[in-house]
């Protein structure tokens, strides 16, 4: 396992992570323990059965939710302390979601969609427009930026997420089944435009439940019934080693 | 985040919303456009009343003491007053000798009478006896003609002063001034006739009146009357201490005993307002009840709107917390979004109101909505906005993301 690099390089510390859920009088746990770490700039994919704990997961590396025990360190910070309003600014600095129904808002526009993380992050009309219509290009929708979700396919609705996703510049991007609601070819498109934002520095962890879209990751982390089954370096991600020492 | 952006941005936010609703939005503000129309028509008819008020005050002199057996909104049963003795023209002649403080006074009898001049009458007419001091004492200006003189008020000579109601009656574009009428079956020559004065808050007017010496008045309407004497203190500040002073001179002249109550009344436009006054704060306590009663209703409405409209976006409030939106972000949106909607029924109330009361200046009385009833009225629907916003916001604002993210 690569991961062990030296501590600065390591973005996401996980340490028995424990999530159960209770409703009424039966227990559920969703996570069992997880103890694994994430390296900068790293590209992971998560695959496993339905049900064994993937989303659950991708919420507490995403902030979303919260662990019922262990820790989490995100870039060196103790995210299991953080009260609602820390782990909101997190949400908004270091973490970009897409999700596989895209959760766009059906009554803004792309450009106003892409813009909202840097409203709540509180930058100034300018600064806003000039970088989400900078991500939107990057995405390849320059000329769509006026148009609402509905007047979008799936394809560029994805690209708006990934937009929207990247444009406060965070530390990691969660991608949980964003190919789930797309034809292969789309998909495709959208796994290249994620290998590419990963070339740049992201570093980037996608839930999938294929094997073609798993390929594209560097390292694939298996989950059953909330426990890491297998955790391997994927071919890409062992030619790109290989690439680098050659490099070297 | 910085709180102007976000208050821009969430005005934004509601903007859309009530647009994507408009239906509902427009039913949802009913109660808050009901409840500000009345509060602010009810300031205006206030101000309107109060105007007239004001302007009758003014017609009938300010500084003017009104002595008679009567006293204005006393508590004593009204046959107490009426049994008492008369105010007689001696006793108004001992209080006009004694008197130092008051700048003049008169004396006055009235009674209705039926008014003929030719073919045309005119039946309730309020005829007046009273000296050449009346006119000082009121500072009836003259539209035409002249007032009495004192030697045709102390001869009783037969002659009128009539009020501008009558000369329109009698003579609509010929000149009254020297024309003969008969006040009940006495004919009285015209001499002048007095200026337009208005009416009494609406209710009845001062220029259906005329005017003759007193004299004449108890020769042939019966002198067994009892006097209003009308005393004028020169301002309004000298009221106190010309109220003083005849009170004196009229208990001797009355012969009221050492220690027992007066037994007339001295009289003043002073109880009128206090009178009108509570009378116009008693509306303005019910009108106050009504409105908030409405505005409660509309409140209930859009709390009720706004918890409809927090569960429907529930999505959306799990995406904008995904992306970074904390509890108070949210709260505000919600809160922003309930204000727009009351501020929203608040304008349309005043868009009502305010040409209602334009009407009513027109048509009924004098009147004009003040500025601040304007902003009262967005101020209150401000206010109810959050009132009726808090609840939903908060429970949006506790919201927690995953579940939101899941709700479909
Ligand atoms: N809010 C919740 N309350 C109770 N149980 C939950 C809750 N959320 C998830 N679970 C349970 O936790 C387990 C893991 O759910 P999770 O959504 O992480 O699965 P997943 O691996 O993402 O599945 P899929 O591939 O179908 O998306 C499931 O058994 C699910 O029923
Ligand atoms: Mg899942």
């Amino acid at each position: 396992m690569d991961n062990n690099n030296n501590g600065n390089n390591i973005l996401i510390e996980l340490k028995d992570i424990i999530k159960l859920y209770i409703m009424g009088t039966e227990e559920l746990y969703a996570l069992k323990g997880i103890t694994s770490n994430i390296i900068r700039n790293d590209y992971v994919a998560i695959m496993g059965p339905s049900g064994s704990g993937k989303s659950t997961l991708m919420n507490i590396i995403g902030c979303l939710d919260t662990p019922t025990s262990g820790h989490y360190l995100l870039n060196g910070k103790n995210v299991s302390e953080m009260d609602d309003d820390e782990l909101a600014e997190i949400r908004n600095i270091e973490i970009g979601f897409v999700f596989q129904t895209f959760n766009l808002l059906a009554r803004s526009n792309a450009l106003h969609n892409v813009e909202l993380p840097l409203i709540y992050r509180g930058l100034p009309k300018a600064e806003r427009i000039e970088k989400a219509e900078e991500a939107l290009y990057s995405v390849g929708l320059q000329d769509r930026m006026n148009h609402k979700p509905n007047e979008l396919s799936g394809g560029q609705r994805q690209r708006v997420a990934i937009a929207r996703a990247l444009v406060n510049n965070p530390s990691i991007i969660l991608a949980d089944e964003p190919t789930g609601n797309l034809d292969s070819k789309t998909g495709e498109e959208i796994m290249a435009l994620l290998e590419e934002l990963n070339r740049k520095g992201n570093t980037i962890i996608i839930v999938t439940h294929e094997e073609e879209i798993a390929h594209h990751a560097h390292r694939v982390i298996k989950i059953r019934d909330g426990l890491i089954e297998s955790d391997s370096v994927s071919p890409k991600g062992i030619m790109n080693k290989e690439q680098k020492e050659i490099l070297l | 985040m910085n709180f102007l952006l976000e208050i821009r941005e969430n005005i934004f936010i509601s903007y859309k919303a009530i647009t994507a609703n408009k239906l509902r939005s427009f039913l949802a503000t009913l109660g808050i456009v009901i409840g500000i129309t009345s509060v602010t028509l009810m300031q205006t008819a206030i101000e309107g009343i109060n105007r007239a008020f004001e302007k009758s005050i003014s017609a009938v002199g300010a500084d003017v003491l009104y002595v008679q057996k009567f006293e204005w909104f006393g508590k004593e049963d009204w046959s107490y007053y009426r049994n008492r003795k008369d105010i007689t023209m001696s006793q108004f002649e001992y209080l006009n000798r004694n008197s130092q403080t008051a700048v003049t006074m008169c004396p006055t009898v009235g009674t209705p009478k039926t008014l003929k001049y030719g073919d045309l009458s005119l039946e309730n007419v309020f005829v007046i006896g009273s000296t050449n001091e009346y006119q000082t004492t009121f500072g009836s200006n003259m539209e035409d003609g002249r007032f009495f003189t004192s030697k045709e008020s102390d001869g009783g000579y037969p002659v009128c002063v009539i009020g501008t109601e009558i000369k329109n009656a009698f003579f609509e574009n010929k000149d009254p001034i020297g024309k003969t009428i008969k006040i009940g079956s006495f004919s009285f020559k015209i001499i002048g006739v007095v200026e337009k004065q208005g009416s009494l808050l609406g209710l009845f007017s001062l220029d259906n009146r005329v005017i003759i010496p007193i004299e004449r008045f108890f020769r042939l309407f019966g002198g067994k009357r009892s006097l209003s004497i009308n005393i004028k203190a020169g301002d309004v500040k000298y009221l106190d201490d010309t109220k003083e002073e005849v009170t004196s001179i009229m208990r001797k002249a009355r012969k009221v005993p050492y220690g027992e109550k007066d037994d007339f009344g001295v009289n003043q436009q002073e109880a009128f307002k206090t009178t009108f006054e509570s009378l116009t704060s008693l509306i303005k306590i019910i009108g106050t009840l009504i409105t908030s009663l409405s505005l409660i209703v509309g409140s209930v409405g859009i709390a009720n709107i706004m918890f409809v409209s927090v569960k429907e976006r529930t999505k959306e409030i799990g995406i904008r917390k995904a992306i970074g939106a904390k509890r108070s972000t949210i709260l505000y949106q919600f809160l922003i979004e309930s204000c727009t909607i009351c501020l929203l029924g608040g304008f349309i109330g005043i868009m009502i109101s305010f040409p209602i009361s334009l009407i009513i200046n027109a048509y009924v009385l004098p009147t004009a909505m003040p500025l601040w009833v304007i902003i009262l009225g967005l101020f209150v629907s401000l206010l109810f906005g959050v009132m009726a916003g808090f609840f939903p916001a908060w429970s949006a604002s506790k919201m927690d993301p995953v579940e939101s993210l899941r709700y479909e």
